[in-house]
């Protein structure tokens, strides 16, 4: 089959872009969408021009690094699925897609299709974690764990960080994946020692970085390729508001860049440090 | 990456306040009561198709203990302006939060009112002023006279000129909206989710936004069509 990719160039942070068009020829409607972009490589290489940039590493929907808008989509037009999920047989021969990067302040661009999401690993590093104790392990069933709350920590868990939600979101709201995290955690015993603590915290960096407030518009759920449920903003939410009420003092703790690309952020890479 | 201590002398509410999630809560909260407010007044103004007596003592008897009504009033202004306010705030970063928009979008899963309270909301403030002006303090009074304290001649004389209630039908529709959105948003912006309750809340919110819009609407057709006069 033939398809036209209409793809966003743009040479790096601070270069204007702009749409180029680009016939593929010969696609194997059992390609990826990430393959054909490799066949459309090869040529570009072939003709000295310069490949299109594009984020990948685990090819099987796992790893979270792909993704981009195909005709306003972002991941294509198939549910639950990444870029490197989606075959090509699911377009029509002929047909033309535009492929967009993810746009949203706290996501700079850094090449073609590619953006900066390590606000994300801030927020996680905000709060993303739980204490365990160092040691020998402990014993297999120490700690219980309800079936329902395994359950509902494990679909949570599923987050990739892939940002399909921050881009598909009309706020470039991160909520999705900032409940994703908080409820994953939040749901089993072993994360309940934080809980307070890691909402606020979580939340607060989120909003740092410059992504917008949710109004609970639900685009977020419907691109998720892991389907997170918007059950996980509310228990975000949950969390932030018991959160607020419990807390004895007023000390935040939040995770600074402190390399370039990171403009979107309201946090100075330069910062010193206050207390 | 390194870490930083923010806000060790911002004080909580302040914090709370400044975080998306504060601002929703605090308009989830003025929002049902506004919501309490709008379902409220429907069932009051209804009584017009009961006579002029009956709106009339009605109009009376919200006015027999000032410190109520003015209570009230205080309340429901408060919430206006914090709902307003938090509403302009969360725009102002919507707009930041995107300085590069897409050259094509498809909405797939998400519901007309839902991307469209920017608009309902500031066109529903229009149409409060316009409203209070109107009916309250009679400043704006088109096809005849305002008569304080004679409710039921104000409403039929007010709706008789077509164009203020076409504004009203217009409004009261964006106001059902709202409410088709809101009335379920504010479940989840206080962190009330259920797998199974909330698709019932999602179409409760439905009915209710029809039954208002319904309901408000009713008077000034009425008086269009000559029912009430
Ligand atoms: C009769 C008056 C009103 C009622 C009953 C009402 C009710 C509500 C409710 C219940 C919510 C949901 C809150 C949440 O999810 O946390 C909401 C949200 C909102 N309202 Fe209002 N509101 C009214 C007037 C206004 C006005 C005058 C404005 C604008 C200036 C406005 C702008 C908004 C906006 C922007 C949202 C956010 C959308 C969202 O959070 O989903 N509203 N409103
Ligand atoms: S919540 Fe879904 S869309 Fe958002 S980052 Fe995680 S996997 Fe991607
Ligand atoms: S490349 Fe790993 S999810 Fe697509």
């Amino acid at each position: 089959m033939r398809v036209r990719l209409k793809i966003w160039r743009q040479k790096s942070p601070n270069t204007r872009g702009q749409f180029v068009s680009y016939p593929v020829d010969n696609v194997n409607p059992d390609m990826s969408m990430l393959e054909c972009l490799d066949v459309l490589n090869e040529q570009l290489t072939e003709n000295g021009e310069e490949p299109v940039a594009f984020e990948h590493d685990c090819r099987e929907g796992i790893c979270g690094s792909c993704g981009f808008m195909i005709n306003g989509i972002a991941h294509g037009p198939l549910p639950a699925t990444t870029v490197c999920q989606l075959t090509m047989r699911h377009f029509k021969d002929g047909e033309e897609l535009l492929l967009e990067p993810w746009r949203a302040r706290a996501f700079p661009l850094i090449k073609d299709l590619i953006v900066d999401r390590r606000a994300f690993d801030r927020i996680i590093a905000s709060g993303g974690y739980i204490s365990v104790s160092t040691g020998s392990a402990p014993d297999g069933n120490t700690l219980p764990v309800p079936k329902e709350a395994a359950d509902r920590a494990m679909d949570a868990a599923a987050c990739i960080g892939c940002g399909a939600c921050v881009a598909a979101c009309p706020n470039a709201s991160s909520s999705l994946f900032t409940g994703a995290k908080i409820a994953h955690l939040g749901t089993l015993p072993q994360g309940k020692p934080e809980k307070d603590r890691r909402a606020i915290r979580m939340v607060t960096q989120m909003n740092l970085e410059g992504f917008g407030g949710c109004t609970n518009i639900g685009e977020c759920t419907g691109v998720c390729p892991k389907e997170i449920p918007l059950e996980v903003i509310a228990a975000m939410n949950r969390d932030y508001l018991r959160g607020n009420w419990h807390a004895r003092d007023n000390v935040v703790t939040t995770i600074r860049p402190f390399t370039e690309w990171s403009y979107g952020s309201k946090l100075q890479i330069d910062e010193q440090s206050q207390s | 990456m390194a870490t930083t201590v923010i806000g060790a002398r911002e004080t909580r509410p302040a914090r709370f306040w400044a975080a998306t999630n504060g601002k929703k809560v605090v308009m989830a909260i003025t929002g049902a009561i506004l919501f309490l407010f709008v379902i409220g007044h429907m069932l009051g103004n209804l009584q017009v198709f009961e006579g002029p007596d009956k709106l009339n003592a009605y109009g009376r008897f919200l006015r027999i203990v000032p410190e109520i009504l003015w209570t009230v009033r205080i309340v429901l202004l408060a919430s206006v302006i914090l709902h307003i306010w938090a509403a302009v705030q969360l725009a102002a970063r919507k707009i930041q939060a995107r300085p590069v928009g897409y050259a094509k979008h498809e909405n797939v899963v998400s519901d007309y009112a839902s991307r469209t309270m920017y608009w309902s909301g500031p066109i529903l403030l229009a149409f409060v002023i316009f409203h209070l002006l109107h009916l309250t303090a009679g400043v704006i009074h088109p096809g005849g006279e305002f008569v304080e304290g004679d409710v039921y001649h104000n409403v039929v004389a007010g709706f008789q000129v077509w164009y203020v209630s076409a504004w009203y039908i217009f409004s009261m529709i964006l106001l059902g909206f709202h409410i088709r959105h809101g009335a379920w948003s504010m479940f989840q912006s206080v962190g009330i989710n259920h797998p199974r309750y909330t698709p019932i809340l999602k179409k409760a919110a439905a009915v209710l936004a029809v039954v208002i819009v319904l309901g408000y609407i009713s008077i000034p057709i009425s008086v269009l069509l000559g029912l009430v006069k």
